[in-house]
């Protein structure tokens, strides 16, 4: 149970140039095509073992919901085939078919229906839906007084009632509150411990790597990588990065930001590494692991005084830390053009989980805005991952050493204990 | 293939019972009479033609003399004519109304015509006991003859539903359909028989009139209802043909284009 074999696999729609050719294609008899087809999936092959999980990832348009579409049975293929054995359960649109006017629960009956349940099994189950959903009375309430979250709740509570053979999850599953994402997620984990099959779409780099087996990574509709999570994720990432470095640089020249262009070519930026111990340049890091960030640069023009500076910033934008070699004293003076400079900064990844990105900016004094030789956002996007450190949460890793002292009650005469880590 | 249909539709019986169960409510539930309303739209019709036909126009049926006569006519036909365009109408715009469900979710898509199927049955079924208790009061009640109402509505159905799913499926790909036939249920309305008797006609547009389907049947039922008469069965093999015409495209076209509709919708 749970195996899934696609092969061959594609989709296309039809476009036709008018609303008439349509038309004429039906009614005349042995006509030509009139259409030309667009495709968005094209030679899809892959087979799932029972018990498997697997992501699939790839940018918006890639062609991912479109084959979740296709093995759940929404969509119909073009060509190729699909074969599943088990039940299908599919997170795609939570809330789908939810009737304003009716009660929570006549709207868990109804989806349940939905889902091809009879009314018995629902109602058998509805003390662990109404249970897990954790919206209180309001189960009995109509579903317009509902908030978004509460829909989801109650949505993924019904869709999940059950363990299917497999489970098909949609980036959908990341709304609603931290809370519920969290216990969603766990009973995602109990299912696949209990031997479900799994295929999720996610962007959530750190989602795919802690609980799929491989990942399948999709480009313009075709299966661009196969293999395993961190392999497929690192070449996504190489490629978003290659994207958005070049988005940045349009962004910057279409900002017309010729004041801070102006001086650009005096020096710049050659390449950027983050290296680990044994100087493998890496795309992902622990936390607490000792980390290299190298920068090269190449003087283009002689220039009296250089300052490199970078910034590691979190995905909202926000500055995490940033030095440059002004504030550490190290400028460069006298530089000839032609000259290759290498800058390593060494230091401890002291962040939290997350992915980050640096900026860099070479200049002459502290600040970039006297003479800015080259700034540089998203000169380096990197994840940092806690598989070795206690289980901390937010963005800085402040090495707490623990001591807790216990006073005992005065009936027990025993020594206060210390523990430490 | 028709095996296929079945086993599907069995295994969402409930889906299908409750989605039934769900608009009759969804109907009714914020409304004060409820499902009087279902009743009082076709009375207030029969009420309107009745004024204006038996006793603004005089209109009397040929060999009855009794004002109700006209009533009881005009029930059998316009009664059943409702049950004609709710499930048509229903039918053509029912994958559109279900858009977004049949984009989303993974279900048998021929549980959606058995749903309208089902709901305008139940309307109806209203309806016509009503119907049949007037008649009960009047005194009124066909005998035995009463039996071939059940045939008869089999028929209708069957046609209705032929045609519904084409129109279905058509008005997918072209919503001209649907004002199209909103138009043409007009005339279809008019050119049968059934505010008026056809022997009012000259002789030559009766010919016409007789290539309708629908005027066979709409006969039976009036025959049925007012002169307790059984049908002439031959009268309605046109129909029949017709009908299992209509379900054989409509099923081929609904088979053929079920998956192009969800890239449509």
């Amino acid at each position: 149970m749970g195996h899934i074999r696609v092969s061959g696999l594609g989709k296309a729609y039809k476009q036709y140039p008018n609303r008439w050719s349509r038309l004429f294609e039906w009614m005349i008899p042995f006509s030509r095509p009139r259409h030309h087809l667009h495709w968005v999936l094209q030679g899809v092959d892959f087979e799932i073992e029972p018990g498997q999980a697997v992501g699939i990832v790839g940018v918006n348009g890639a062609g991912k919901s479109t084959l979740l579409k296709m093995i759940t049975g929404t969509t119909q293929p073009t060509c190729g085939e699909i074969h599943l054995r088990g039940r299908v359960a599919a997170l795609l649109e939570l809330g789908m078919g939810f009737h304003p006017d009716f009660t929570g629960r006549q709207n868990a009956v109804m989806a349940g229906q939905l889902l091809g349940m009879q009314v018995e099994e629902i109602e058998a189950l509805m003390a662990e839906i109404e249970a897990f959903a954790e919206i209180g009375e309001a189960i009995d309430h109509p579903v317009r007084t509902y908030s978004s979250g509460m829909q989801m709740r109650l949505a993924f509570s019904v869709a999940t009632a059950r363990r299917p053979d497999i489970l098909i999850v949609d980036e959908a599953l990341s709304v609603g509150d931290a809370y519920f994402q969290h216990k969603s997620f766990e009973r995602i984990r109990s299912f696949r411990r209990a031997g479900t099959t799994l295929l999720i779409v996610s962007h959530d780099r750190s989602a795919i790597q802690s609980i799929c087996d491989t990942a399948i990574l999709l480009e313009q509709g075709r299966v661009a990588m196969h293999g395993k999570p961190e392999e497929v994720m690192d070449y996504y990432n190489a490629m978003l990065a290659e994207r958005e470095g070049q988005t940045v640089r349009q962004e910057m020249l279409a900002n017309g930001q010729v004041r801070t262009i102006s001086g650009t070519g005096e020096a710049g930026i050659l390449s950027v590494h983050l290296r680990d111990e044994r100087e493998r340049s890496i795309e992902m890091a622990e936390v607490g692991q000792p980390v290299v960030l190298e920068v090269q640069v190449e003087v283009r023009q002689d220039i009296e005084r250089l300052v490199l500076g970078f910034m590691i910033k979190d995905r909202l934008g926000q500055p995490m830390y940033g030095i440059n070699t002004h504030r550490l004293d190290q400028a460069l003076t006298d530089l000839s053009a032609g000259e290759k400079i290498t800058f390593r900064f060494a230091f401890t990844m002291g962040l939290g989980k997350g992915n980050y990105s640096v900026a860099l900016s070479l200049s002459r004094l502290d600040s970039h805005l006297d003479r800015n030789f080259e700034w540089r956002d998203y000169g380096l996007v990197f994840h940092v991952i806690n598989n070795r450190q206690e289980d901390f949460v937010g963005c800085s890793w402040l090495q707490a050493r623990t001591s807790i002292v216990r006073s005992p009650s005065q009936s027990t005469q025993s020594m206060p204990q210390r523990a430490a880590p | 293939m028709l095996l296929n249909l079945y086993r599907s539709l069995r295994s969402y019986r409930g889906f299908i019972l409750g989605s039934v169960q769900r608009e009759f409510q969804a109907r009714y539930r914020n409304s004060l009479f409820g499902a009087l309303w279902t009743v009082l739209n076709p009375l207030s019709m029969i009420v309107v033609y009745t004024v204006i036909f038996s006793q603004v126009m005089r209109a009397r049926l040929p060999g009855v003399e009794d004002g109700l006569a006209y009533s009881v006519y005009l029930c059998a036909g316009l009664l059943t004519w409702g049950l004609f365009s709710e499930l048509t109408l229903r039918s053509q715009s029912m994958f559109l109304e279900n858009a977004n469900l049949l984009k989303k979710i993974s279900f048998p898509r021929i549980c959606l015509p058995v749903i309208v199927l089902l709901n305008a049955g139940i309307n109806f079924a209203i309806i016509l006991g009503l119907f049949l208790g007037f008649l009960l009061i009047t005194g009124r009640l066909p005998g035995l003859a009463l039996l071939a109402l059940i045939p008869l509505l089999l028929l209708q159905v069957l046609f209705c539903t032929g045609l519904g799913m084409i129109l279905g499926v058509l008005n997918v790909f072209f919503r001209d359909v649907a004002q199209f036939f909103g138009i043409f249920l007009q005339f279809w309305f008019w050119l049968t028989p059934i505010v008026y008797p056809i022997s009012i006609l000259p002789e030559s547009i009766q010919r016409l009139l007789a290539l309708n389907p629908l005027t066979a049947l709409m006969h039976s039922y009036q025959n049925l209802f007012l002169y307790d008469q059984w049908p002439q069965w031959s009268s309605l093999t046109p129909m029949l043909v017709i009908s299992l015409l209509f379900c054989g495209m409509g099923l081929r076209l609904f088979r053929q284009r079920v998956g192009e509709m969800v890239d449509e919708l």
